[in-house]
Protein backbone atom coordinates (compact mmCIF):
# COMPACT_ATOMS: atom_id res chain seq x y z
CA UNK A 1 0.00 0.00 0.00
CA UNK A 2 2.83 2.29 0.94
CA UNK A 3 4.57 1.44 -2.33
CA UNK A 4 1.49 2.30 -4.39
CA UNK A 5 1.25 5.56 -2.51
CA UNK A 6 4.84 6.39 -3.50
CA UNK A 7 4.17 5.52 -7.14
CA UNK A 8 1.11 7.75 -7.07
CA UNK A 9 3.08 10.63 -5.57
CA UNK A 10 5.68 10.42 -8.32
CA UNK A 11 3.01 10.14 -10.97
CA UNK A 12 1.04 13.06 -9.55
CA UNK A 13 4.16 15.23 -9.42
CA UNK A 14 4.95 14.48 -13.06
CA UNK A 15 1.40 15.14 -14.16
CA UNK A 16 1.36 18.45 -12.29
CA UNK A 17 4.69 19.50 -13.79
CA UNK A 18 3.42 18.65 -17.25
CA UNK A 19 0.14 20.47 -16.64
CA UNK A 20 2.04 23.64 -15.80
CA UNK A 21 4.44 23.61 -18.74
CA UNK A 22 2.73 21.27 -21.27
CA UNK A 23 6.10 21.02 -23.02
CA UNK A 24 6.29 17.37 -23.91
CA UNK A 25 2.66 16.91 -24.95
CA UNK A 26 2.71 19.97 -27.21
CA UNK A 27 6.05 18.94 -28.64
CA UNK A 28 4.92 15.39 -29.29
CA UNK A 29 1.60 16.44 -30.83
CA UNK A 30 3.18 18.78 -33.29
CA UNK A 31 5.94 16.30 -34.07
CA UNK A 32 3.53 13.49 -34.87
CA UNK A 33 1.42 15.83 -36.95
CA UNK A 34 4.51 16.73 -38.95
CA UNK A 35 5.41 13.06 -39.39
CA UNK A 36 1.91 12.32 -40.69
CA UNK A 37 2.11 15.23 -43.12
CA UNK A 38 5.57 14.22 -44.34
CA UNK A 39 4.46 10.65 -44.92
CA UNK A 40 1.25 11.77 -46.64
CA UNK A 41 3.33 13.86 -49.03
CA UNK A 42 5.76 11.01 -49.68
CA UNK A 43 3.21 8.28 -50.32
CA UNK A 44 0.10 9.95 -51.79
CA UNK A 45 -2.36 8.02 -49.60
CA UNK A 46 -5.51 9.25 -51.34
CA UNK A 47 -4.50 7.67 -54.65
CA UNK A 48 -3.79 4.15 -53.41
CA UNK A 49 -6.22 3.18 -50.62
CA UNK A 50 -5.11 -0.48 -50.45
CA UNK A 51 -1.42 0.32 -50.20
CA UNK A 52 -2.20 3.03 -47.69
CA UNK A 53 -4.03 0.57 -45.51
CA UNK A 54 -1.07 -1.80 -45.67
CA UNK A 55 1.55 0.75 -44.68
CA UNK A 56 -0.38 3.04 -42.37
CA UNK A 57 0.05 0.77 -39.33
CA UNK A 58 3.80 1.04 -39.72
CA UNK A 59 3.67 4.79 -40.28
CA UNK A 60 1.53 5.33 -37.20
CA UNK A 61 3.99 3.46 -34.99
CA UNK A 62 7.07 5.03 -36.52
CA UNK A 63 5.60 8.46 -35.86
CA UNK A 64 4.69 7.58 -32.29
CA UNK A 65 8.10 6.02 -31.70
CA UNK A 66 9.97 9.12 -32.85
CA UNK A 67 7.63 11.43 -30.97
CA UNK A 68 7.94 9.50 -27.73
CA UNK A 69 11.73 9.50 -28.07
CA UNK A 70 11.74 13.30 -28.19
CA UNK A 71 9.54 13.47 -25.10
CA UNK A 72 11.38 10.73 -23.18
CA UNK A 73 14.66 12.53 -23.58
CA UNK A 74 13.14 15.48 -21.74
CA UNK A 75 11.38 13.54 -19.03
CA UNK A 76 14.45 12.96 -16.85
CA UNK A 77 16.05 16.32 -17.57
CA UNK A 78 13.43 17.84 -15.27
CA UNK A 79 14.76 15.81 -12.39
CA UNK A 80 18.30 17.00 -13.00
CA UNK A 81 17.52 20.65 -12.46
CA UNK A 82 18.37 21.77 -8.91
CA UNK A 83 19.80 18.33 -8.11
CA UNK A 84 16.34 16.81 -7.68
CA UNK A 85 17.65 13.46 -8.85
CA UNK A 86 20.28 13.39 -6.10
CA UNK A 87 17.51 14.04 -3.59
CA UNK A 88 15.49 11.20 -5.10
CA UNK A 89 18.43 8.88 -4.68
CA UNK A 90 18.76 9.79 -1.00
CA UNK A 91 15.03 9.50 -0.34
CA UNK A 92 13.92 6.37 1.54
CA UNK A 93 11.30 5.49 -1.08
CA UNK A 94 11.99 2.60 -3.47
CA UNK A 95 13.82 3.50 -6.67
CA UNK A 96 11.39 1.47 -8.75
CA UNK A 97 8.49 3.61 -7.48
CA UNK A 98 10.17 6.61 -9.06
CA UNK A 99 10.57 4.66 -12.28
CA UNK A 100 6.98 3.39 -12.35
CA UNK A 101 5.58 6.84 -11.65
CA UNK A 102 7.63 8.31 -14.46
CA UNK A 103 6.78 5.52 -16.91
CA UNK A 104 3.06 5.79 -16.14
CA UNK A 105 3.17 9.56 -16.62
CA UNK A 106 4.92 9.15 -19.98
CA UNK A 107 2.40 6.49 -20.92
CA UNK A 108 -0.48 8.87 -20.20
CA UNK A 109 1.13 11.60 -22.29
CA UNK A 110 1.64 9.32 -25.29
CA UNK A 111 -1.90 7.92 -24.97
CA UNK A 112 -3.24 11.45 -24.98
CA UNK A 113 -1.25 12.16 -28.14
CA UNK A 114 -2.68 9.01 -29.70
CA UNK A 115 -6.23 10.05 -28.85
CA UNK A 116 -5.72 13.38 -30.61
CA UNK A 117 -3.76 11.87 -33.44
CA UNK A 118 -6.08 9.01 -34.40
CA UNK A 119 -8.81 11.19 -36.03
CA UNK A 120 -6.20 13.30 -37.85
CA UNK A 121 -4.54 10.15 -39.09
CA UNK A 122 -7.80 8.72 -40.37
CA UNK A 123 -8.63 11.97 -42.15
CA UNK A 124 -5.24 12.52 -43.77
CA UNK A 125 -4.81 8.91 -44.85
CA UNK A 126 -8.42 8.41 -45.91
CA UNK A 127 -8.38 5.37 -43.73
CA UNK A 128 -11.16 2.82 -43.39
CA UNK A 129 -10.62 0.11 -40.83
CA UNK A 130 -11.66 -3.16 -42.41
CA UNK A 131 -11.02 -5.45 -39.43
CA UNK A 132 -12.26 -5.44 -35.88
CA UNK A 133 -11.49 -1.87 -34.83
CA UNK A 134 -12.10 -2.60 -31.16
CA UNK A 135 -8.90 -4.64 -31.11
CA UNK A 136 -6.97 -1.42 -31.66
CA UNK A 137 -8.05 -0.39 -28.17
CA UNK A 138 -5.91 -3.28 -26.88
CA UNK A 139 -3.04 -3.04 -29.34
CA UNK A 140 -2.42 0.69 -28.93
CA UNK A 141 -1.96 0.71 -25.12
CA UNK A 142 0.11 -2.49 -25.17
CA UNK A 143 2.37 -1.17 -27.91
CA UNK A 144 2.68 2.21 -26.25
CA UNK A 145 3.65 0.64 -22.96
CA UNK A 146 6.31 -1.48 -24.72
CA UNK A 147 7.88 1.69 -26.13
CA UNK A 148 7.46 3.82 -23.03
CA UNK A 149 8.65 1.39 -20.38
CA UNK A 150 11.95 0.67 -22.14
CA UNK A 151 12.26 4.26 -23.28
CA UNK A 152 11.90 5.64 -19.77
CA UNK A 153 14.45 3.14 -18.53
CA UNK A 154 17.00 3.89 -21.23
CA UNK A 155 16.49 7.62 -20.89
CA UNK A 156 17.53 7.17 -17.25
CA UNK A 157 20.40 4.95 -18.34
CA UNK A 158 21.71 7.62 -20.67
CA UNK A 159 21.12 10.38 -18.14
CA UNK A 160 24.75 11.06 -17.38
CA UNK A 161 26.11 10.02 -20.77
CA UNK A 162 27.91 12.45 -23.01
CA UNK A 163 25.40 12.82 -25.83
CA UNK A 164 22.20 11.67 -24.23
CA UNK A 165 19.87 12.86 -26.96
CA UNK A 166 21.62 10.68 -29.49
CA UNK A 167 22.08 7.69 -27.23
CA UNK A 168 18.42 7.00 -26.45
CA UNK A 169 17.28 6.02 -29.96
CA UNK A 170 20.48 4.06 -30.46
CA UNK A 171 19.65 1.70 -27.61
CA UNK A 172 15.87 1.89 -27.63
CA UNK A 173 15.44 0.94 -31.29
CA UNK A 174 17.38 -2.35 -31.35
CA UNK A 175 15.77 -3.54 -28.10
CA UNK A 176 12.28 -2.53 -29.26
CA UNK A 177 12.48 -4.02 -32.74
CA UNK A 178 10.64 -7.26 -31.86
CA UNK A 179 7.92 -5.22 -30.14
CA UNK A 180 7.66 -2.93 -33.15
CA UNK A 181 7.31 -5.97 -35.37
CA UNK A 182 4.52 -7.30 -33.15
CA UNK A 183 2.54 -4.06 -32.88
CA UNK A 184 2.88 -3.17 -36.55
CA UNK A 185 1.82 -6.65 -37.65
CA UNK A 186 -1.18 -6.61 -35.32
CA UNK A 187 -2.22 -3.09 -36.33
CA UNK A 188 -1.84 -3.78 -40.03
CA UNK A 189 -3.75 -7.01 -39.58
CA UNK A 190 -6.66 -5.13 -38.04
CA UNK A 191 -6.57 -2.31 -40.60
CA UNK A 192 -6.48 -4.54 -43.68
CA UNK A 193 -8.46 -7.54 -42.35
CA UNK A 194 -6.11 -9.71 -44.44
CA UNK A 195 -4.61 -11.48 -41.45
CA UNK A 196 -6.34 -14.38 -39.76
CA UNK A 197 -7.79 -13.31 -36.36
CA UNK A 198 -5.83 -16.14 -34.74
CA UNK A 199 -2.59 -14.56 -36.00
CA UNK A 200 -3.63 -11.16 -34.70
CA UNK A 201 -4.37 -12.70 -31.34
CA UNK A 202 -0.94 -14.35 -31.28
CA UNK A 203 0.76 -11.04 -32.04
CA UNK A 204 -1.20 -9.39 -29.23
CA UNK A 205 -0.29 -12.18 -26.82
CA UNK A 206 3.36 -11.88 -27.77
CA UNK A 207 3.21 -8.13 -27.24
CA UNK A 208 1.67 -8.68 -23.83
CA UNK A 209 4.46 -11.12 -22.99
CA UNK A 210 7.07 -8.58 -24.13
CA UNK A 211 5.46 -5.92 -21.92
CA UNK A 212 5.40 -8.15 -18.86
CA UNK A 213 8.99 -9.35 -19.31
CA UNK A 214 10.46 -5.90 -19.82
CA UNK A 215 8.41 -4.22 -17.11
CA UNK A 216 9.79 -6.79 -14.67
CA UNK A 217 13.37 -6.37 -15.86
CA UNK A 218 13.13 -2.57 -15.74
CA UNK A 219 11.74 -2.60 -12.20
CA UNK A 220 14.42 -5.00 -11.03
CA UNK A 221 17.34 -3.14 -12.60
CA UNK A 222 16.29 0.47 -12.16
CA UNK A 223 17.90 0.82 -8.74
CA UNK A 224 21.23 -0.30 -10.22
CA UNK A 225 21.04 2.30 -12.98
CA UNK A 226 19.91 5.10 -10.70
CA UNK A 227 22.80 4.50 -8.32
CA UNK A 228 25.41 3.74 -10.96
CA UNK A 229 28.73 5.20 -9.92
CA UNK B 1 57.66 -11.24 -14.35
CA UNK B 2 58.10 -14.99 -14.87
CA UNK B 3 54.35 -15.45 -14.98
CA UNK B 4 53.82 -12.87 -17.70
CA UNK B 5 56.58 -14.37 -19.89
CA UNK B 6 55.00 -17.82 -19.56
CA UNK B 7 51.65 -16.32 -20.56
CA UNK B 8 53.24 -14.56 -23.50
CA UNK B 9 54.85 -17.80 -24.72
CA UNK B 10 51.53 -19.61 -24.32
CA UNK B 11 49.91 -16.87 -26.39
CA UNK B 12 52.45 -17.26 -29.18
CA UNK B 13 52.02 -21.04 -29.13
CA UNK B 14 48.25 -20.63 -29.30
CA UNK B 15 48.59 -18.24 -32.23
CA UNK B 16 50.83 -20.68 -34.13
CA UNK B 17 48.49 -23.58 -33.36
CA UNK B 18 45.37 -21.72 -34.49
CA UNK B 19 47.03 -20.60 -37.72
CA UNK B 20 48.09 -24.22 -38.34
CA UNK B 21 44.54 -25.49 -37.79
CA UNK B 22 43.16 -22.75 -40.03
CA UNK B 23 45.62 -23.74 -42.77
CA UNK B 24 44.46 -27.37 -42.54
CA UNK B 25 40.86 -26.14 -42.57
CA UNK B 26 41.53 -24.00 -45.64
CA UNK B 27 43.11 -26.98 -47.47
CA UNK B 28 40.16 -29.20 -46.54
CA UNK B 29 37.54 -26.65 -47.51
CA UNK B 30 39.03 -25.46 -50.78
CA UNK B 31 40.92 -28.50 -52.18
CA UNK B 32 39.96 -31.78 -50.54
CA UNK B 33 36.23 -31.84 -49.86
CA UNK B 34 34.15 -32.89 -52.91
CA UNK B 35 32.33 -30.14 -54.79
CA UNK B 36 28.71 -29.83 -53.81
CA UNK B 37 26.38 -31.18 -56.49
CA UNK B 38 23.89 -28.36 -57.09
CA UNK B 39 25.70 -25.21 -55.98
CA UNK B 40 29.24 -26.04 -57.10
CA UNK B 41 32.24 -24.20 -55.72
CA UNK B 42 30.15 -21.36 -54.31
CA UNK B 43 29.08 -23.69 -51.54
CA UNK B 44 32.63 -23.70 -50.13
CA UNK B 45 31.98 -20.34 -48.46
CA UNK B 46 29.69 -22.30 -46.17
CA UNK B 47 32.78 -23.72 -44.39
CA UNK B 48 33.54 -20.17 -43.24
CA UNK B 49 29.96 -19.05 -42.78
CA UNK B 50 28.86 -21.85 -40.44
CA UNK B 51 31.77 -21.67 -37.91
CA UNK B 52 31.36 -17.90 -37.61
CA UNK B 53 27.61 -18.25 -37.22
CA UNK B 54 27.95 -20.86 -34.46
CA UNK B 55 30.70 -18.97 -32.63
CA UNK B 56 28.86 -15.68 -33.05
CA UNK B 57 26.12 -17.23 -30.93
CA UNK B 58 28.58 -18.42 -28.26
CA UNK B 59 30.39 -15.15 -27.53
CA UNK B 60 27.20 -13.25 -26.53
CA UNK B 61 26.82 -15.78 -23.71
CA UNK B 62 30.34 -14.95 -22.55
CA UNK B 63 29.37 -11.31 -22.56
CA UNK B 64 26.12 -11.96 -20.67
CA UNK B 65 27.76 -14.14 -18.00
CA UNK B 66 30.59 -11.65 -17.54
CA UNK B 67 28.04 -8.85 -17.16
CA UNK B 68 26.11 -10.81 -14.53
CA UNK B 69 29.39 -11.51 -12.72
CA UNK B 70 30.21 -7.80 -12.88
CA UNK B 71 26.90 -6.82 -11.30
CA UNK B 72 27.31 -9.51 -8.65
CA UNK B 73 30.85 -8.48 -7.66
CA UNK B 74 30.41 -4.74 -8.08
CA UNK B 75 30.13 -4.03 -4.36
CA UNK B 76 31.45 -7.30 -2.98
CA UNK B 77 34.78 -7.43 -4.78
CA UNK B 78 35.48 -4.46 -7.10
CA UNK B 79 38.74 -5.91 -8.48
CA UNK B 80 37.04 -9.09 -9.68
CA UNK B 81 34.24 -6.95 -11.07
CA UNK B 82 36.75 -5.01 -13.17
CA UNK B 83 38.08 -8.27 -14.59
CA UNK B 84 34.55 -9.37 -15.48
CA UNK B 85 33.94 -6.03 -17.14
CA UNK B 86 37.07 -6.42 -19.27
CA UNK B 87 35.90 -9.87 -20.32
CA UNK B 88 32.45 -8.48 -21.18
CA UNK B 89 33.80 -5.78 -23.47
CA UNK B 90 36.19 -8.20 -25.17
CA UNK B 91 33.38 -10.71 -25.77
CA UNK B 92 31.08 -8.00 -27.15
CA UNK B 93 33.67 -6.83 -29.65
CA UNK B 94 34.42 -10.37 -30.82
CA UNK B 95 30.65 -10.95 -31.13
CA UNK B 96 30.26 -7.94 -33.41
CA UNK B 97 33.19 -9.17 -35.50
CA UNK B 98 31.99 -12.77 -35.84
CA UNK B 99 28.35 -11.92 -36.46
CA UNK B 100 29.49 -9.32 -38.99
CA UNK B 101 31.55 -11.95 -40.84
CA UNK B 102 28.54 -14.30 -40.73
CA UNK B 103 26.36 -11.64 -42.34
CA UNK B 104 28.98 -10.79 -44.95
CA UNK B 105 29.71 -14.39 -45.98
CA UNK B 106 25.99 -15.13 -45.96
CA UNK B 107 25.37 -12.29 -48.41
CA UNK B 108 28.22 -13.45 -50.64
CA UNK B 109 26.62 -16.87 -50.72
CA UNK B 110 23.07 -15.58 -51.08
CA UNK B 111 23.72 -13.66 -54.29
CA UNK B 112 24.63 -16.73 -56.41
CA UNK B 113 22.43 -19.21 -54.54
CA UNK B 114 19.22 -17.21 -54.05
CA UNK B 115 19.86 -14.52 -56.65
CA UNK B 116 19.58 -11.78 -54.01
CA UNK B 117 22.07 -10.37 -51.51
CA UNK B 118 19.63 -10.14 -48.69
CA UNK B 119 16.24 -11.63 -47.81
CA UNK B 120 14.18 -10.53 -44.82
CA UNK B 121 13.97 -14.09 -43.64
CA UNK B 122 13.82 -15.24 -40.02
CA UNK B 123 17.42 -16.22 -39.42
CA UNK B 124 18.89 -13.36 -41.40
CA UNK B 125 16.78 -10.81 -39.60
CA UNK B 126 17.53 -12.23 -36.15
CA UNK B 127 21.23 -12.35 -36.95
CA UNK B 128 21.14 -8.73 -38.09
CA UNK B 129 19.31 -7.75 -34.91
CA UNK B 130 21.92 -9.56 -32.82
CA UNK B 131 24.59 -7.55 -34.59
CA UNK B 132 22.67 -4.28 -34.05
CA UNK B 133 22.19 -5.03 -30.35
CA UNK B 134 25.89 -5.55 -29.76
CA UNK B 135 26.87 -2.51 -31.79
CA UNK B 136 24.55 -0.46 -29.60
CA UNK B 137 26.17 -2.07 -26.55
CA UNK B 138 29.59 -0.89 -27.72
CA UNK B 139 28.18 2.59 -28.41
CA UNK B 140 26.83 2.82 -24.86
CA UNK B 141 30.28 1.95 -23.57
CA UNK B 142 31.77 4.69 -25.69
CA UNK B 143 29.24 7.36 -24.78
CA UNK B 144 28.88 6.85 -21.04
CA UNK B 145 31.16 8.51 -18.54
CA UNK B 146 34.13 6.54 -17.30
CA UNK B 147 32.87 5.93 -13.77
CA UNK B 148 29.63 4.19 -14.79
CA UNK B 149 30.45 2.53 -18.10
CA UNK B 150 30.57 -0.92 -16.52
CA UNK B 151 27.20 -0.70 -14.77
CA UNK B 152 25.29 0.77 -17.69
CA UNK B 153 26.83 -1.67 -20.15
CA UNK B 154 26.12 -4.65 -17.90
CA UNK B 155 22.46 -3.60 -17.56
CA UNK B 156 22.16 -3.22 -21.32
CA UNK B 157 23.78 -6.61 -21.81
CA UNK B 158 21.04 -8.19 -19.71
CA UNK B 159 18.41 -6.43 -21.82
CA UNK B 160 20.09 -7.66 -24.98
CA UNK B 161 20.31 -11.23 -23.69
CA UNK B 162 16.57 -11.22 -22.96
CA UNK B 163 15.87 -9.65 -26.32
CA UNK B 164 17.66 -12.29 -28.39
CA UNK B 165 15.22 -15.19 -27.72
CA UNK B 166 12.23 -12.86 -28.16
CA UNK B 167 13.64 -11.65 -31.46
CA UNK B 168 14.25 -15.22 -32.55
CA UNK B 169 10.75 -16.43 -31.67
CA UNK B 170 8.87 -13.44 -33.05
CA UNK B 171 10.74 -13.37 -36.32
CA UNK B 172 10.55 -17.09 -36.86
CA UNK B 173 6.82 -16.72 -36.40
CA UNK B 174 6.97 -13.97 -39.03
CA UNK B 175 8.81 -15.70 -41.90
CA UNK B 176 11.39 -18.34 -42.77
CA UNK B 177 13.48 -18.93 -45.88
CA UNK B 178 16.97 -19.87 -44.60
CA UNK B 179 18.09 -23.50 -45.16
CA UNK B 180 17.16 -25.72 -42.20
CA UNK B 181 19.89 -26.86 -39.78
CA UNK B 182 22.27 -29.22 -41.53
CA UNK B 183 23.64 -31.31 -38.64
CA UNK B 184 22.20 -34.18 -36.65
CA UNK B 185 18.92 -35.99 -37.16
CA UNK B 186 17.34 -35.19 -40.49
CA UNK B 187 20.24 -32.91 -41.43
CA UNK B 188 21.12 -32.68 -45.09
CA UNK B 189 24.93 -32.49 -44.78
CA UNK B 190 26.78 -35.46 -46.28
CA UNK B 191 29.45 -37.00 -43.96
CA UNK B 192 32.12 -36.38 -46.63
CA UNK B 193 31.84 -32.65 -45.88
CA UNK B 194 32.46 -33.09 -42.15
CA UNK B 195 36.28 -32.72 -42.12
CA UNK B 196 36.16 -29.25 -43.70
CA UNK B 197 33.41 -28.10 -41.36
CA UNK B 198 35.03 -29.46 -38.21
CA UNK B 199 38.58 -28.23 -38.97
CA UNK B 200 37.29 -24.78 -39.75
CA UNK B 201 35.07 -24.75 -36.68
CA UNK B 202 38.05 -25.68 -34.50
CA UNK B 203 40.31 -23.17 -36.23
CA UNK B 204 37.93 -20.22 -35.95
CA UNK B 205 37.09 -21.14 -32.36
CA UNK B 206 40.81 -21.04 -31.50
CA UNK B 207 41.22 -17.78 -33.38
CA UNK B 208 38.21 -16.28 -31.58
CA UNK B 209 39.56 -17.30 -28.20
CA UNK B 210 42.92 -15.79 -29.15
CA UNK B 211 41.56 -12.38 -30.10
CA UNK B 212 39.19 -12.46 -27.12
CA UNK B 213 42.10 -13.06 -24.75
CA UNK B 214 44.22 -10.47 -26.49
CA UNK B 215 41.49 -7.83 -26.22
CA UNK B 216 40.89 -8.85 -22.60
CA UNK B 217 44.58 -8.39 -21.76
CA UNK B 218 44.55 -5.01 -23.47
CA UNK B 219 41.49 -3.87 -21.52
CA UNK B 220 43.04 -5.10 -18.25
CA UNK B 221 46.16 -3.10 -18.98
CA UNK B 222 44.07 0.01 -19.67
CA UNK B 223 42.21 -0.48 -16.38
CA UNK B 224 45.44 -0.90 -14.42
CA UNK B 225 46.86 2.26 -15.98
CA UNK B 226 43.69 4.12 -15.04
CA UNK B 227 43.92 2.89 -11.44
CA UNK B 228 47.56 3.89 -11.20
CA UNK B 229 46.78 7.34 -12.47
CA UNK B 230 43.92 7.74 -10.01
CA UNK B 231 46.20 6.63 -7.20
CA UNK B 232 48.86 9.11 -8.25
CA UNK B 233 46.26 11.89 -8.33
CA UNK B 234 45.15 11.02 -4.79
CA UNK B 235 48.74 10.98 -3.57
CA UNK B 236 49.41 14.33 -5.19
CA UNK B 237 46.37 15.82 -3.52
CA UNK B 238 47.53 14.55 -0.13
CA UNK B 239 50.86 16.37 -0.26
CA UNK B 240 50.87 19.37 2.04
CA UNK B 241 51.39 22.59 0.13
CA UNK B 242 54.08 24.82 1.53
Amino acid sequence: MNYLRQVWDHLYKDLRLEWRSRDSINGMLFFVLLVVVVFSISFDPAGYPTTTRQISGGILWVGLLFASITALNQSWTREQRNQVLEAQRMAPSAASALFLGKALANMLFVLLVEAVLAPIFIVFFNLQVLGNARLLAIILPLGTWALVVNGTFFAALGLRARNRELLLPLILLPISLPAILMMVQATTGVLTAELDPIYIRTWITQLLGYDIIYTTVCILLFGTVLNAE
Amino acid sequence: MARSSVLRNAGWLWLVASIAVLVVGFRQAIFLVPTEATMGNVQRIFYYHLPHAILGLVFPYVNFLASLAFLFWRHRDPLKALTADALAVAAAEVTVLYVGITLATGMLWGKPAWGIWWAWDARLTSELLLWLLYVSYLLVRRFSMSGQTGVLAAVLSIFAAIDVPIVFMSIRWWRTQHPAPVFGEGGSLDPSFYPAVLWNLAGWAMWGILILTFRFALERRRQLNEQEEALRAIEASLEIPK
